[in-house]
C-alpha cells in the first residue's frame, strides 16, 4: 500500500515549514522530510548596506524575535567598528535582552506549548491554546501573564523606543539612558517577573510532574535524541545569554569544544539539501552523517534545554535550584528528553527574571556615557547572543568606509534544524504502523516541534510568522491516505 | 444580520504584523466580537481548501501582510483577492515591498550563491540548490519556486487600502478596523494614516533652524546624538522630510533617526528620490563637486533612502542594461 498523509496545517509554533511523512509498502514510516518552504536573502541584501545599519536591518528577519536579531548584530559592529561600548551601555543591553528572553519564553510556555502540558496533550483541540490554559489555572492568573508580559515589554518600548524592532544598538553603545522613573518601574517590573517565573515552575510541578502521564511522555524513548548541545557559557561556564564563549558538550555531557565566538567557523558548517530552502549546521570536526543521532553524527541542539546541557548551570540562585531540580528528576546531566525543553525554558525565564533584577540595581545602570565613538577602521565583526530559540551568530565583512562586503548568518532554529527534522520522524514511526494513522499522531508529532519553539521565519530569513506547518505523510508514488486537519488555536 | 467575515494573512514578512495585531491586547476582544474571523492561522481553524470554497466577494475584508516572493504567496494573495470585497495592504512589506525589497538589489541565481554557496560556513562541495521539485529516493518533493523580484501586494493583486508602519502601529491598526466596519471609508487606494509628514509633528522640529544648512554628512555611529534636536540639523540622516506621519515617533524617542518605514506622503510617488531632492536642499554649498564629497560620505544612499520602498519605487529592482 503506498501511502502519503496530510497534516494541513498544524499550529502553535513560529514560521511556516512543511513536512513530508513517506510510508513504506507495510504502512511503516520510511522516511520524514522536514521542509522550508521560502527564502527571503537576507545574507545577499545586506551586502552594500552601511555596517551601523545591520542592527536596524536584521530584526526584519523576525518580528518575534527581533530582538536577538538587533542584538546579534549590534554586538557584530562593535566588533567590527572595534569599539567597546561602555559599562552602562552593556547594563541596558543585557537587560534589554533579559526582558526580551523573559517575554518571549513566557510568549511560549502560555501561548504555544505549554497548552499541550498544562490543558493536556489529549484534551479536546478546542481547548488546547491559551484560552484553555486560562481555563485551567482561572482568570487570575490569564491576567498575570498578559499583565507581565506586558510590562516586561514595555522595557524593551522604553529603552529600545519600540518592542517590535527595537532601535537602542549601534556601534559602541546605546542610543538612551534610564530616567530615574524608569529605574523604579523596571526595578519592580524585574521583583513581579521573579515571582511570576516561581509561579511558572511550580504551575509545571503541580500540572505536568505529578502527572504520569506527561512524565512518561517526557522520559520516554519517543521524544529522546542523544545529541550534541550547544550554547554561550561565561568564564565559569555559567549559562549566559548576551555574552561569553560557545560551548559544546557530547552525547554524555563531557566538554567537546570551548571557544571564542569569532573562531565558530572552525567549528560549525551548514549541509545543503535540493528539498528545503534551510540549511543544517553540523559540527565539523564531527561530519554530516545525514539526519541521525549519537556520537558520530555531527547533529547538535540547541535552545533551552541544550543551553543548560552544555553549561555548569546558572548564575542565579534560584534558576539554579530549579536547574538541579530538572537534572535530579530527569536522571542527571545531559537531559536528552526533547519534552524537557519546556521546563528547561521554564528555568531561564526565572533566571532571565532574576538578571534583571541584578541588572538595575547595578549603580553603573545609570551612568551617563552611553557611547564609546569609533576611531579605527572597521573590517570584520561577529556578534553572538543566545537567542530564545538558541545560538544565533552574525558575522560581517565591511571595506573601510563600513559597507558591508559579506554576512553571514547562522539563526538559532537553524542549528536545531536537523534536530527537528529527526524529531518528527521519530515521533512519526512510534505512531504510525501498518498504515494505521492514530488520531493522536497529530498534537503528538507537533509536541515534537514544539519543544524547539521553533521560529521558520529566523530559520530562513525568509518565513511569516506563525504560519501553520503541513505535514505531508505519502507512499513512494506520493499517494495520499488521508488529510488530517488540526483544529487551530 | 450575519457578521462580517475577515481574513488575517501573511507572505514574505517576519511574524511582526501578527505581532503587532496580538499587541492590540484588550482590543482585540472587541475586534473578535464584531466580525467572523474565517482565516487566520495563529488564531483560527482553517484551512486553504475552506477559503477556495467560499463565494466571490464572502471575505468582507482581507488584511495581508508581507511582500510576494514565492509562488505559494503569490496564489494566495490571488485568491483571497476573489474572495474577499476589501484587500488591506497590512504593513511596509506588503505597502511598499520593506526591508526584504532590498533583495530587489540582486536576482534569484546571486541569492542562492550567497545564500547555498559562497558564505563561510557552507559546505556544498557539489553545488546542491534547493529546487521546486527535487526526487528522494521514496519520492517527489516540492517546495514553492521563488522569484527573481520581491513585490509590493499591489504589484500582484488590487489592493484597496493600505495600513503603513514596521510594523503598524496598534492605534492605526484600530481606526482601520473601525472605519472598514462602520464603512467610513477614504476613497480606494488611501493609506489609512495622516496625510502629513514625520517632521509635521515631530517634537524635535522646533529645533530645526529656519533655514536648514548642512556642511557635512555624518553616519549614527560617528557623533554624539542630541537626545533634543533635530538628527538633520545635526547632519545626521533622518528620513523624516520624506516619510509619512503616524507612528508616534517610536525610533525618535529611542533617540535614533528615522529609516521611513511609513513610505512616502500622498503627493510623493518615490520616497528615496523625494528625500534626495530634500537633502540636495539643504546642503550648505552650490559647488558641484564639494556637494559630491558631501554625499559621498553616506556611501549607501540606497540602501538608506530606499530601505522600506525600493520595491514600490520608481526602479523597483536593480535593472541590467544588456
Amino acid at each position: 500500500m503506498k501511502k502519503r498523509i496530510t497534516i494541513d496545517p498544524i499550529t502553535r509554533l513560529e514560521g511556516h515549514g512543511k513536512i513530508e511523512i513517506f510510508l513504506d509498502d507495510r504502512g511503516n514510516v520510511a522516511k520524514a522530510y522536514f521542509q522550508v518552504p521560502e527564502l527571503r536573502g537576507f545574507e545577499k541584501f545586506s551586502e552594500g548596506r552601511m555596517a551601523e545599519e545591520m542592527p536596524r536591518i536584521t530584526p526584519k528577519i523576525c518580528g518575534v524575535c527581533p530582538t536577538a536579531h538587533h542584538m546579534a548584530s549590534t554586538k557584530a559592529v562593535d566588533d567590527l567598528f572595534k569599539v567597546t561600548p561602555p559599562r552602562t551601555a552593556r547594563l541596558i543591553r543585557e537587560l534589554v535582552y533579559n526582558a526580551f528572553m523573559f517575554e518571549d519564553h513566557a510568549l511560549h510556555f502560555y501561548f504555544l506549548g505549554g497548552p499541550d502540558f498544562v490543558v493536556g496533550p489529549d484534551a479536546p483541540k478546542a481547548e488546547r491554546n491559551i484560552l484553555g490554559v486560562i481555563a485551567k489555572v482561572g482568570v487570575e492568573t490569564g491576567g498575570k501573564v498578559i499583565d507581565i508580559r506586558k510590562r516586561v515589554r514595555n522595557i524593551i518600548t522604553t529603552l529600545g523606543g519600540r518592542v517590535i524592532h527595537p532601535v537602542l544598538g549601534l556601534p559602541g553603545g546605546v542610543s538612551r539612558g534610564l530616567t530615574k522613573e524608569n529605574r523604579e518601574e523596571f526595578t519592580k517590573t524585574a521583583k513581579d517577573a521573579v515571582e511570576f517565573a516561581r509561579f511558572s515552575l511550580d504551575l509545571f510541578g503541580n500540572v505536568v510532574l505529578k502527572n504520569k502521564g506527561y512524565v512518561d511522555a517526557i522520559t520516554g524513548d519517543v521524544y529522546k535524541h542523544r545529541t550534541y548541545y550547544m550554547g554561550l557559557v561565561d568564564s565559569k561556564n555559567k549559562v549566559n545569554f548576551y555574552d561569553g564563549d560557545i560551548r559544546v558538550v557530547d552525547p554524555n555531557g563531557k566538554e567537546f569544544a570551548k571557544f571564542p565566538v569569532r573562531d565558530y567557523l572552525k567549528h560549525i558548517s551548514e549541509h545543503v539539501e535540493p528539498w528545503s530552502y534551510t540549511k543544517f549546521p553540523y559540527l565539523t570536526a564531527v561530519g554530516w552523517k545525514g539526519f541521525v543521532d549519537g556520537e558520530k553524527s555531527g547533529i547538535y541542539r540547541v535552545a533551552p534545554l541544550a543551553r543548560l546541557n552544555a553549561s555548569d548551570g546558572l548564575s542565579t540562585p534560584k534558576a539554579q535550584a530549579e536547574h538541579d531540580r530538572l537534572y535530579d528528576t530527569l536522571g542527571g546531566k545531559p537531559a536528552h528528553n526533547t519534552l524537557a525543553y519546556h521546563w528547561a525554558r521554564l528555568v531561564e525565564l526565572l533566571h532571565a527574571a532574576e538578571r534583571m533584577v541584578e541588572l538595575v540595581k547595578d549603580p553603573d545602570i545609570m551612568g551617563t556615557e552611553l557611547r564609546t565613538l569609533p576611531t579605527q577602521k572597521p573590517s570584520e565583526g561577529i556578534g553572538v547572543v543566545e537567542a530564545p530559540r538558541g545560538t544565533l551568530i552574525h558575522h560581517f565583512k565591511s571595506d573601510e568606509r563600513g559597507i558591508i562586503t559579506q554576512a553571514n548568518l547562522i539563526v538559532a532554529t537553524v542549528n536545531n534544524a536537523p534536530a527537528i527534522c529527526m524529531s518528527v520522524e521519530r515521533a512519526a514511526k512510534g505512531l504510525i504502523r501498518n498504515g494505521n494513522v492514530s488520531d493522536g499522531l497529530l498534537n503528538r508529532v507537533e509536541m515534537a516541534f514544539r519543544a524547539y519553539d521553533p521560529c521558520f521565519a529566523c530559520a530562513t530569513h525568509a518565513l511569516p510568522g506563525r504560519m501553520p506547518l503541513e505535514v505531508e505523510i505519502k507512499g513512494p508514488d506520493g499517494t495520499v491516505l488521508r488529510r488530517l486537519s488540526q483544529f487551530v488555536d | 444580520m450575519a457578521k462580517p467575515k475577515v481574513a488575517f494573512y501573511w507572505n514574505a514578512s517576519c511574524g511582526g504584523c501578527e505581532e503587532a495585531v496580538v499587541d492590540l491586547a484588550e482590543d482585540i476582544l472587541k475586534v473578535v466580537k464584531a466580525v467572523d474571523i474565517v482565516l487566520w492561522p495563529v488564531a483560527m481553524d482553517w484551512k486553504r481548501a475552506d477559503v477556495e470554497a467560499m463565494k466571490e466577494g464572502e471575505i468582507a475584508v482581507a488584511f495581508l501582510n508581507g511582500g510576494v516572493r514565492t509562488s505559494e504567496q503569490e496564489s494566495w494573495a490571488k485568491l483571497l483577492r476573489k474572495k474577499s470585497k476589501l484587500v488591506v495592504a497590512f504593513g511596509a512589506c506588503a505597502h511598499l515591498g520593506g526591508v526584504p525589497g532590498l533583495a530587489n538589489l540582486h536576482d534569484r541565481k546571486s541569492i542562492f550563491d550567497a545564500v547555498y554557496g559562497y558564505l563561510p560556513s557552507v559546505n556544498n562541495p557539489t553545488g546542491v540548490r534547493p529546487q521546486h521539485k527535487s526526487d528522494s529516493p521514496e519520492g517527489e518533493l516540492e517546495i514553492p519556486e521563488f522569484y527573481d523580484t520581491l513585490y509590493a501586494l499591489d504589484q500582484v493583486i488590487d489592493v484597496d487600502y493600505y495600513l503603513p508602519g514596521c510594523a503598524p502601529p496598534p492605534d492605526l491598526i484600530m481606526e482601520a478596523v473601525t472605519a472598514i466596519l462602520s464603512g467610513k471609508l477614504p476613497p480606494k487606494g488611501s493609506v489609512l494614516a495622516p496625510a502629513k509628514s514625520l517632521c509635521d509633528t515631530c517634537d524635535r522640529n522646533k529645533t530645526k533652524p529656519e533655514k536648514l544648512e548642512i556642511a557635512r554628512l555624518k553616519r549614527p555611529h560617528e557623533t554624539f546624538m542630541d537626545p533634543e534636536k533635530c538628527f538633520l540639523a545635526e547632519g545626521v540622516i533622518c528620513t523624516g522630510p520624506a516619510t509619512r506621519s503616524g507612528c508616534g515617533e517610536r525610533c525618535i524617542n529611542a533617540n535614533m533617526p528615522c529609516r521611513g518605514c511609513f513610505g512616502p506622503t500622498d503627493e510623493v510617488r518615490d520616497q528615496g528620490a523625494k528625500f534626495l531632492s530634500a537633502l540636495a536642499s539643504i546642503i550648505a554649498t552650490e559647488d558641484p563637486k564639494e556637494m559630491e564629497k558631501v554625499v559621498e560620505s553616506i556611501p549607501d544612499t540606497t540602501g538608506l533612502f530606499y530601505m522600506y520602498s525600493l520595491p514600490a519605487s520608481l526602479l523597483t529592482r536593480k535593472k541590467t542594461i544588456r
